[in-house]
Parts: structure tokens; C-alpha cells; sequence
């Protein structure tokens, strides 16, 4: 239990997708310019990252991993399939996408709407494939682990997006310079939050 | 084919737009992620930039080939396919030519499939016009995203390890002896934010019709 509280936190505020790794910023930049539609996004991502980090672990255990297919039969043992984890991951996601897509587009087609092009796009946001890479490379030990790393990070994501959301309807009210409104000053803001947050790193949990 | 000439003042827009009026970076906020990543230094940013010129030019005209037979439920699956199979001819060519850059970049190159300008302008060009107009498109496109890209790298290699290219600059030029010391912080990744965010100012201030409103 104690391990799984500490790859949530770790996951939202220390290794933040969009703050330690700057993972995921074209939707987070583009889609971020009222908190509402922030939220829309931001639970999608939750969403997809929280089932396509499980199901692709579930994949590189027992289909790609050096021996993963050993639970086939003994002569599988020394297959390596992991070259195709790349294509592979990709595949689940693009699947999982077009799935949230289609329940969006059903449920709440105002949402839908206000989320355009880059509903589409979170197949390509690289937050989502960059979940299932760095799962990969921690290598965790059960599938609660791997699902409890996708949800922290998709909160993570979250947390900065919907922060950056609230910044921008504030700034609003300010004197920004005319040439910076807009894209200009959201980048630069975007850079100062992740110095803020570099003040995270290194801390060992 | 249409009877429209190849290079009519349309067809010429379509590469010149994205270099400024409609930057893919400044402007559409597509691939973002990997103009932060790789623009610590000039030699990933260009070959960063080719690579995506490739891939982007030849899945745009692929996609727009195929827009007619893709059941619009399953495009993202069809799209991506489209891209990754690329990226890996793209992989196997940096590795055939230039093994030792290909080594440097390896994870960037994987990391085009998912970078969103590809993506974005398969969606928004691709699956609605023809295959020369589409060619032009994703032209133009990864000309608007190489040279933010390359411009971004510069001031970020220049002013964080005081070199071009690998090349010391600033060594050559004996700055250090006057006490001039590399600049740290414009190699982590705020910097570039920050360093595009400047770039922006500076377009937004020649360009003024890009100015958004209040």
C-alpha cells in the first residue's frame, strides 16, 4: 500500500509529464485557454492513460518481453519481440482513442465540439505513449503498480493543465503586450511554472 | 489532376503560409514537444527537421491518396500506421547513412510518430484535398517547423555550451578569458519554452495581423 501511495505522488508532482519531462504540450498549450474545456481534456487523458499503461503492460509482459512467452510453452523462451513495442503501444493507443472519441461524441457532444481537433490528437500526445515507454522502463512489478503509475501520471497532467487553464483566464485582466497576448505569454508562462517545478526534483520518496 | 498549373499563386501559398502566417509552431501550437526535446544543440535540430520533412511530405500525399477508402471511425489507426511504417524507413536510412547521428537521435526519431504536426496536418489537409496540393502542404509545414526548430537550437547552443555545431565559437573568439561564462539555463527544457515564447514576441510584433485579440 505504502509503495503504491509513493508511485502516485511521485508520479504527479515529481516526474510530471508536462513539468519534468515536457511531455504532451501542443494539446496542453492549445487546448488550456479556459479552465473548462482544460478539465474536458485533462479527464480524457486521465482516461486513456489509465487504460492504455495497464493494457500495454499486460502486452510487454506476456506477449513482447525476452521469456514473456514462456507461459505459451517451453519453446518460446528465448523469443524477444521487444523491437515491436513501439508499434505495438501506438496500436492500443489509437484503439483506446477512437474508443473515448466515440463516448465523448455520444455523451456530451458540447465538450466534443469545444475539443475539436485535438481529441484526435491525444493519440499523438506524446504524454500518452510516453506513459506506456516510461512504464517500460520502470519496470514494474504487478499490473497495480503499472495501473496506480498511469492514473498518478494522468492526474499529473491534469493538475498542470487545468493550473495553466485558471492562469490564462486570470491573465486576461492584465496589460500583457499586444504581440505576446495569447500563444506568446502561455509559453512563457508554461517555462517559469516548469522552473517552479524543478524545485520537485531529486526528491527521493 | 485539375486544371489548376502546379505552381499557381494558390499552390505557392500553401508553402510559403506555413512559414510565417500560419507557423505550425507559433501559430497551429503543433509539435511542440520535440522542438523542447532536441533543440539543445544544432545537429539533432537539423536532422530532426529533415526527418520530418520526409515523413510529413510523403504520409501527407500517402493519406490524401487514400482519404477516399478510410472509414472515418478508424482514420487515427490508419493514420498512425501510415506514420509509424515511415519512421521506421527513415530510421533504417539515418542508420544505413549516418550511423553515428542516427545513435544520437535514436529515441527522437522513434518519437516523430508521435510528434503532433505529422498528425495534425494529415487530419486538417490531407484527408480533405489532393495528393499535389498535400505534397505542397506538409512542404511547407516541416519548412515552418525546420527553421523555428534551427533558429530556436542556435541561441540555445550558442548561449548554453558556447558552441555551433560542436564547433567552440565562443573558445575561439577567447570570451573566457574575459570572465564570459556559458549560460546553464538554456539547456534545460524551460528555456526553450521560453525561447520559443521570445520568438512569438518577435514575429507577433513584424507581423501584427497575428496579434490575437482580448
Amino acid at each position: 500500500m505504502e509503495e503504491l501511495a509513493n508511485i502516485f505522488i511521485k508520479s504527479i508532482f515529481i516526474d510530471n509529464m508536462v513539468f519534468a519531462y515536457f511531455l504532451g504540450m501542443c494539446s496542453y498549450l492549445a487546448v488550456s485557454k479556459t479552465v473548462k474545456t482544460s478539465i474536458g481534456l485533462g479527464f480524457a487523458v486521465i482516461f486513456v492513460l489509465g487504460i492504455t499503461v495497464p493494457l500495454n503492460y499486460l502486452i510487454e509482459n506476456y506477449l513482447l518481453k525476452e521469456g514473456a512467452l514462456s507461459w505459451l510453452s517451453d519453446e518460446f523462451i528465448s523469443i524477444d519481440l521487444s523491437f515491436l513495442s513501439f508499434i505495438m503501444f501506438i496500436a492500443v493507443i489509437a484503439s483506446m482513442v477512437q474508443l473515448v472519441e466515440m463516448i465523448i461524441e455520444k455523451f456530451s457532444p458540447a465538450l466534443y465540439n469545444s475539443l475539436g481537433i485535438f481529441l484526435p490528437l491525444i493519440a499523438v500526445n506524446c504524454a500518452i505513449l510516453g506513459g506506456s515507454l516510461f512504464m517500460q522502463e520502470n519496470d514494474y512489478s504487478n499490473i497495480t503498480e503499472a495501473s496506480v503509475y498511469g492514473i498518478g501520471s494522468g492526474v499529473g497532467w491534469f493538475l498542470a493543465i487545468v493550473a495553466l487553464g485558471s492562469i490564462r483566464e486570470k491573465i486576461r485582466y492584465s496589460n500583457v503586450p499586444p504581440a505576446l497576448r495569447g500563444l506568446g505569454i502561455t509559453y512563457i508562462i508554461t517555462g517559469l511554472m516548469g522552473i517552479a517545478f524543478m524545485s520537485f526534483m531529486g526528491i527521493k520518496l | 489532376m485539375s486544371k489548376e498549373a502546379l505552381f499557381s499563386k494558390k499552390n505557392r501559398k500553401l508553402i510559403s503560409d506555413p512559414l510565417n502566417d500560419n507557423n505550425p509552431i507559433t501559430v497551429q501550437v503543433l509539435g511542440v514537444c520535440s522542438a523542447l526535446a532536441i533543440t539543445v544543440q544544432l545537429k539533432p535540430a537539423i536532422v530532426m527537421a529533415l526527418s520530418v520533412l520526409a515523413v510529413l511530405s510523403v504520409a501527407n500525399v500517402i493519406i490524401s491518396l487514400l482519404r477516399k477508402l478510410i472509414p472515418s471511425r478508424i482514420r487515427i489507426i490508419v493514420q498512425l500506421m501510415v506514420i509509424a511504417a515511415l519512421v521506421i524507413l527513415v530510421d533504417e536510412v539515418l542508420e544505413a547513412y549516418v550511423y553515428d547521428v542516427s545513435k544520437e537521435l535514436s529515441v527522437f526519431v522513434g518519437l516523430i510518430i508521435t510528434n503532433c504536426i505529422i498528425m495534425g496536418r494529415l487530419e486538417a489537409f490531407g484527408m480533405a484535398n489532393g495528393p499535389w496540393k498535400s505534397f505542397l502542404d506538409g512542404l511547407g509545414n516541416a519548412f515552418g517547423y525546420g527553421w523555428i526548430l534551427i533558429v530556436v537550437a542556435f541561441f540555445r547552443e550558442l548561449l548554453g555550451s558556447g558552441t555551433l555545431y560542436g564547433y567552440p565559437v565562443f573558445e575561439k573568439l577567447g570570451l573566457y578569458n574575459y570572465g564570459y561564462e556559458n549560460n546553464g539555463m538554456m539547456i534545460l527544457p524551460p528555456m526553450a519554452l521560453i525561447t520559443v515564447g521570445i520568438l512569438i514576441w518577435i514575429q507577433r510584433t513584424k507581423n501584427t495581423k497575428l496579434i490575437e485579440s482580448k
